[in-house]
């Protein structure tokens, strides 16, 4: 549906090897349509499955140990086992969830990661079947907004999830991601709009076009640190894993799921790690164009040779999710709060200033790089400043807080009376399964 | 009736249905979740009027946060799962009188007014990101900028309304509700 | 396409959302009628500006600012509503009527200082 909405006059067909521009869309036969939506599902499928194993494999290397190694050679075959094995257990629906919403979850936490690919460019113009049609299922003029949107809708399974089981673990841990990817999505959509501004465009296969001559990582790099840490936050992995933190929550928003919605939810978090590598890789790391040396020699971009530099790219980026999970330890609630809040979001929001600042300058022809000096000095002066300010008052706020708490334990005992803002934190009520009018249901169940 | 007539009439429908179920339903949670569908075909229909950066951004705010905020205030102030009692209020009857009133008034008036009027959807497209970065930020410049003044505002807003220990002189700041256990929803 | 139709269903919607807002006690679901409405309002703006084909967008960027403000007014009674849950343990809007322009009526004020509806 959405290419057929498509600004698509008839275009002339591209020579193979071209970038792609917006007109290239929306020309394909169906049943080229249809492969490439099929092959994107498998090629997805594909990689939870490989990533698993990577991640067993590649952590146990980082700690010594090696890993998965028994099915099949060098452990390949485990991650089918597992996925074989999880359909297979009880599918246990715990009494007292709100039975439609608890199934709807984990399907709506794993749509949305496999829509958001739709948009991510493998490759250039290709020749298939005698068709020229660009590597990439669909292109939007606000492609990046669908993502974004993709990756909002996401939450509405952790969320519903938690809620709906029931369990005050599963209730913290939606809440704490709400919370967390409504936070985080701001400073994801702030880290973009450098890359907007440089590409003059929202669709990603012009965005993929804009970065022949030089990555935006390298350009734009501030832009570049901000989303790989959001986006780390947006997929809820360690170090910001807290909805699901199995060592505060059990397993927060999936402590009830079992079997194959538990698959489902896992599935989710891998697909998810996909799309916000891929799209790393296509914003910022010149998509699927060759790295610099080897785009010197000729025809590196054309073909089906850039769906290999893309594979790298895409699988050294989610590498370094892995490596994060083996060397970070879990923030706290409050730092995570913090560092979106109050470092992410200014710093993007600053950083914005002096690339729409440098532009205009470049536009009037004012020679840019001593603008940029100053300009980065001036940054670099306000987020050490406000490091450093965030430290004092943190401090001093800290001391004062642990005063005051102790004042309180030695005034009143049971200050774990459950209020909602504990702390001037809001804390969802940690007597959940009471108020979830279930104590009726289990008094008649205890008296028959 | 062109096909782009069905499909609204059928997107429309979905949005009606559940804007009522909203409105209707006994559940909290399941009135978020109505809304979402509600906003998801509506966000469907803008993308019909070719309206498509439009679209996109009632998806990303509409149903990526504030019915995510929403759902978390729900969450917050400990709606049951299952039926809630005492949802509706005693006026019902009055508020279905005056909504039935106004959708008369209104949907009289508009068939009336724009029985002939028709438009020719697509070519060239209505609301593309390029159009509406340049008319935003051209013409419309100064509310743009009201706006954020605004949003900032509201912003300090909710943070100054959750912080507790800023509380008029004479107050102290422990001051806290201690017949907790006697909350509704219990029993 | 005809105008009338995206006109009609915004009326409906609108009026969905005034029986919302009258109808309803829990203040979130008040929150959510009034999205309904905003929404209306959306609709209508964005149908007639795809119909007069104005060069300036008017009606799209007016629902662009809607959405927003709606953005901040969930974020501001969000808020509210959390505030008044904290200091009443209820959300039911009828329970909170302290600030009501009343005659003081003796019997009344026990009914008013218990929150309990429920």
């Amino acid at each position: 549906m959405t290419t057929s909405l498509l600004a698509a006059p008839p275009a002339t067909p591209l020579a193979a090897g071209e970038a792609p521009t917006l007109e290239a869309f929306g020309l394909d036969p169906w049943w080229l349509i249809l492969a490439k939506a099929v092959l994107i599902f498998v090629f997805l499928m594909l990689m939870v499955l490989f990533e698993i194993w990577f991640e067993r494999r590649f952590m146990a290397r980082m700690q010594n140990r090696l890993g998965p190694n028994r099915v099949g050679p060098l452990g390949l075959l485990q991650p089918i086992a597992d996925g074989l094995k999880l359909p297979l257990k009880e599918d246990l629906v715990p009494r007292g969830v709100d039975r439609p919403v608890f199934i709807l979850a984990p399907a709506l936490a794993t749509m949305p990661a496999f829509l958001a690919f739709a948009i991510i460019p493998f490759g250039p113009t290709v020749s298939v079947f005698g068709h020229q049609t660009p590597l990439q299922l669909a292109d939007l003029p606000v492609a990046v907004l669908f993502v974004l949107a993709m990756s909002s809708l996401g939450v509405y399974g952790i969320v519903l999830g938690g809620w709906a089981s029931a369990s005050p673990y599963s209730l913290l841990g939606g809440l704490r991601s709400s919370a967390q990817v409504i936070s985080y999505e701001i400073g994801m959509g702030l880290s973009f709009v450098a890359v907007f501004l440089f590409a003059g465009s929202l669709s990603t296969s012009e965005i993929v076009a804009s970065q022949e001559r030089i990555w935006y990582a390298v350009v734009l790099f501030p832009s570049f640190v901000i989303y790989a840490i959001t986006m780390v936050g947006e997929v809820n992995r360690i170090p910001f894993d807290l909805p699901e933190g199995e060592g505060e929550l059990v397993g927060g928003f999936h402590t009830e799921y079992s079997s194959l919605k538990f698959g489902m939810f896992m599935l989710a978090e891998y697909v998810n790690m996909t799309t916000v590598s891929a799209l790393a890789v296509t914003l910022f790391l010149g998509g699927w164009r060759a790295p610099w040396p080897i785009s010197l020699v000729d025809g590196a971009n054309a073909g089906w040779w850039p769906v290999l530099w893309f594979m790298i790219k895409l699988l050294l980026t989610i590498s370094f999710f892995i490596w994060l999970r083996a060397t970070l330890p879990r923030v706290r609630y409050d730092q995570l709060m913090k560092l979106g809040w109050k470092v992410l979001i200014p710093g993007a929001l600053a950083w914005i200033m002096v690339v729409a600042t440098i532009r205009v300058l470049r536009n009037e022809g004012i020679s840019t790089q001593q603008v940029f000096f100053a300009v980065a000095i001036v940054l670099g002066i306000y987020i050490v400043a406000s490091y450093l300010w965030d430290a004092v008052r943190g401090n001093r706020r800290d001391a004062e807080e642990q005063e005051a708490t102790a004042a309180e334990r030695a005034g009143a005992g049971d200050s774990t009376g459950g209020d909602p803002m504990a702390g001037g934190y809001p804390v969802p009520p940690l007597d959940a399964p009471h108020y979830h009018g279930r104590n009726s249901t289990s008094k008649e169940v205890n008296r028959a | 009736m062109t096909p782009a007539d069905v499909v609204f009439l059928f997107l429309g429908a979905v949005t009606l249905g559940s804007a009522v179920l909203v409105v209707t339903t006994r559940q909290l949670v399941h009135a978020a979740l109505w809304l979402v569908v509600t906003f998801g075909a509506l966000a469907a229909s803008y993308l019909l009027l070719t309206a498509e950066f439009v679209a996109w951004v009632q998806v990303l705010i509409y149903v990526g946060a504030v019915v995510v905020l929403l759902l978390f205030g729900i969450m917050l102030t400990r709606a049951p799962i299952g039926r809630s009692e005492g949802l509706d209020s005693a006026n019902r009857p009055v508020a279905i009188a005056v909504a039935a009133a106004t959708a008369a008034l209104l949907v009289t008036v508009v068939v009336a007014g724009f029985r002939e009027a028709y438009v020719e959807l697509g070519d060239p497209p209505a609301g593309t990101s390029g159009q509406m970065g340049a008319s935003i930020f051209r013409t419309w410049v100064l509310p743009f900028e009201v706006l954020s003044l605004l949003l900032l505002a509201a912003l300090i807003g909710a943070i100054v309304l959750s912080r507790r220990e800023i509380q008029p002189p004479g107050e102290s700041s422990d001051e806290r509700p201690t017949e907790r256990p006697t909350g509704p929803g219990r029993g | 396409m005809h105008i009338v139709y995206p006109a009609v269903v915004a009326a409906l919607l609108f009026s969905v959302g005034v029986y919302g807002v009258l109808a309803r006690r829990n203040a979130i679901l008040v929150l959510m009628s009034v999205e309904l409405m905003l929404n209306a309002v959306n609709l209508n703006l964005v149908a007639f500006d795809v119909w007069l084909g104005d060069a300036l967008r008017g009606g799209q960027v007016l629902t662009l600012f809607v959405i927003v403000i709606a953005a901040a007014e969930v974020g501001l009674g969000l808020a509210i509503v959390l505030l008044v849950f904290r200091n009443r343990q209820t959300v039911q809007i009828d329970a909170l009527r302290d600030l009501a322009d009343r005659d003081a009526e003796p019997a009344e004020r026990p009914e008013q200082v218990s929150t309990e509806i429920s």
